[in-house]
């Protein structure tokens, strides 16, 4: 138990908002900088912000939870920690799924904060909100858990990893963002407890994937 | 406590398309201690690598029983840290380290500094502080002079004898001379293209 709880301690102390000198910030600003910027690019009309702004700000989250992704593992695997860890018995499997719980903390409860700034941007109304905010609470934990499995798996790549880690979580959130996003047109609780159901399917096998992947990367 | 042991049978070490070494066998009870000496790229890294089963053998068993500890080029120590707090990141997991080896390492006024500013030696130095942590039985270590002047070669020979001395087992790659009484010297000879396979 105190090994989990030592990891998570400094997994949080480097991912949270704020850690290590602001970059962390990153990700949130970049968030609420295409919320802002959507309004100028369509036009003030509001009733065609109203009518899309749920989904900006789904497809805002989902490229906001990509920024970190070069840094959730790679540096760790670099610096030996991984190496050290197996030698202790800490298996991989726990590593990555302390790591997708920081990575989950770290954005996932602050993107639904600043979605309620963006939805005053866009001019999106109170019960359109809640539907955003609830499908963010269902969809994030498996935007972390997508973002963690395409970490692991380009954790050996020397150069590139950034970009193309970015380019495989796309296809992968498709899914999440069709119900997510859908749960707004429908206005129903049918679109949410199926993105919940993805999340949960994906932050059962990120583990998994993930230790799998960073001891095939260690290996070669 | 039970007696550690490190021992291999057979092995055989593939990188790419070349082969390391082959049928190298070794067997290091309580209170041994191994110098694998050879030149630059005969596979004393891969080697160190397969004995903490962090690499798979390309033929052959390895036998290990006993915490094991690794001490290679790669710190494991959070670079944006201090060293005390970037330290007892592995304190947490395996138990602090005394402030007599801290002393002794020489690092009792570094803690303050972030390890991205420590020198070559002090960044091998505070490798050792964390290893000497983990209070394991079999120790690993792959160029564990590299960097280090003088004074510090000496106290990385005494730390390793006295951890002997009181029943660990030392496997230590390097291609400097290590002063420790009693110590095998496992030799890898220089690639052969002839035994490739």
């Amino acid at each position: 138990m105190s090994a989990i709880r030592t990891l998570l301690l400094r997994d949080l102390a480097q991912f949270l908002p704020g850690a290590r000198k602001g970059n962390t910030l990153l990700p949130l600003l970049f968030f609420l900088a295409v919320a802002m910027l959507y309004p100028f690019a369509v036009g003030p009309n509001p009733n065609l912000l109203v009518a899309t702004g749920g989904g900006v700000i789904w497809v805002a989250a989902l490229l906001a939870a990509i920024l970190p992704l070069d840094r959730l593992l790679a540096p760790d695997l670099e610096a030996g920690f991984f190496d050290q860890w197996a030698l202790r018995g800490v298996a991989e499997e726990m590593v990555v799924a302390v790591r997708l719980l920081a990575h989950w903390l770290s954005f996932g409860p602050f993107l639904m904060l600043a979605a309620l700034p963006a939805s005053a941007l866009l001019g999106i109304d109170g019960a359109t909100l809640r539907t955003v905010e609830l499908g963010l609470l269902a969809g994030t934990p498996g935007l972390a858990a997508i973002g963690i499995i395409i970490a692991a798996v380009t954790v050996g790549l020397r150069s590139g990893g950034a970009a193309l880690s970015g380019l495989l979580v796309i296809p992968l959130a498709v899914p999440l963002l069709i119900f997510g996003a859908g749960s707004l047109s429908t206005g129903g609780e049918g679109g949410i407890a199926l993105t919940a159901a993805i999340s949960l399917v994906l932050v059962a096998i990120a583990p998994f994937a993930g230790g799998a992947a960073i001891r095939a990367a260690r290996e070669g | 406590m039970e007696a550690p042991r490190l021992a291999a049978r057979d092995l055989a070490c593939r990188r790419g398309e070349r082969l390391l070494f082959r049928a190298l066998s070794l067997n290091l009870d309580a209170g041994t201690a191994c110098h694998v000496t050879g030149s630059n790229g005969t596979g004393k890294s891969s080697l160190i690598r397969i004995m903490a089963g962090l690499l798979r053998p390309y033929a052959g068993v390895v036998e290990r029983a006993g915490s094991t500890a690794l001490l290679d080029q790669s710190l494991a120590l959070d670079e944006h840290l201090p060293l005390g707090r970037a330290l007892a990141f592995w304190a947490g997991m395996d138990g602090a380290v005394s402030g007599d080896d801290l002393a002794r390492l020489g690092l009792t006024d570094l803690l303050d500094v972030p390890v991205r500013y420590l020198s070559t030696g002090q960044r091998k130095r505070a490798a050792l502080a964390r290893m000497i942590g983990q209070d394991a039985r079999i120790w690993l270590l792959d160029e564990p002079l590299n960097g280090l002047d003088q004074d510090a070669v000496g106290m990385v020979e005494q730390l390793v004898e006295s951890h002997v001395a009181g029943g660990g087992i030392a496997l230590v790659a390097s291609h400097q001379p290590i002063g420790i009484p009693g110590m095998d010297v496992l030799h890898l000879p220089d690639y052969a293209p002839g035994i490739a396979a």
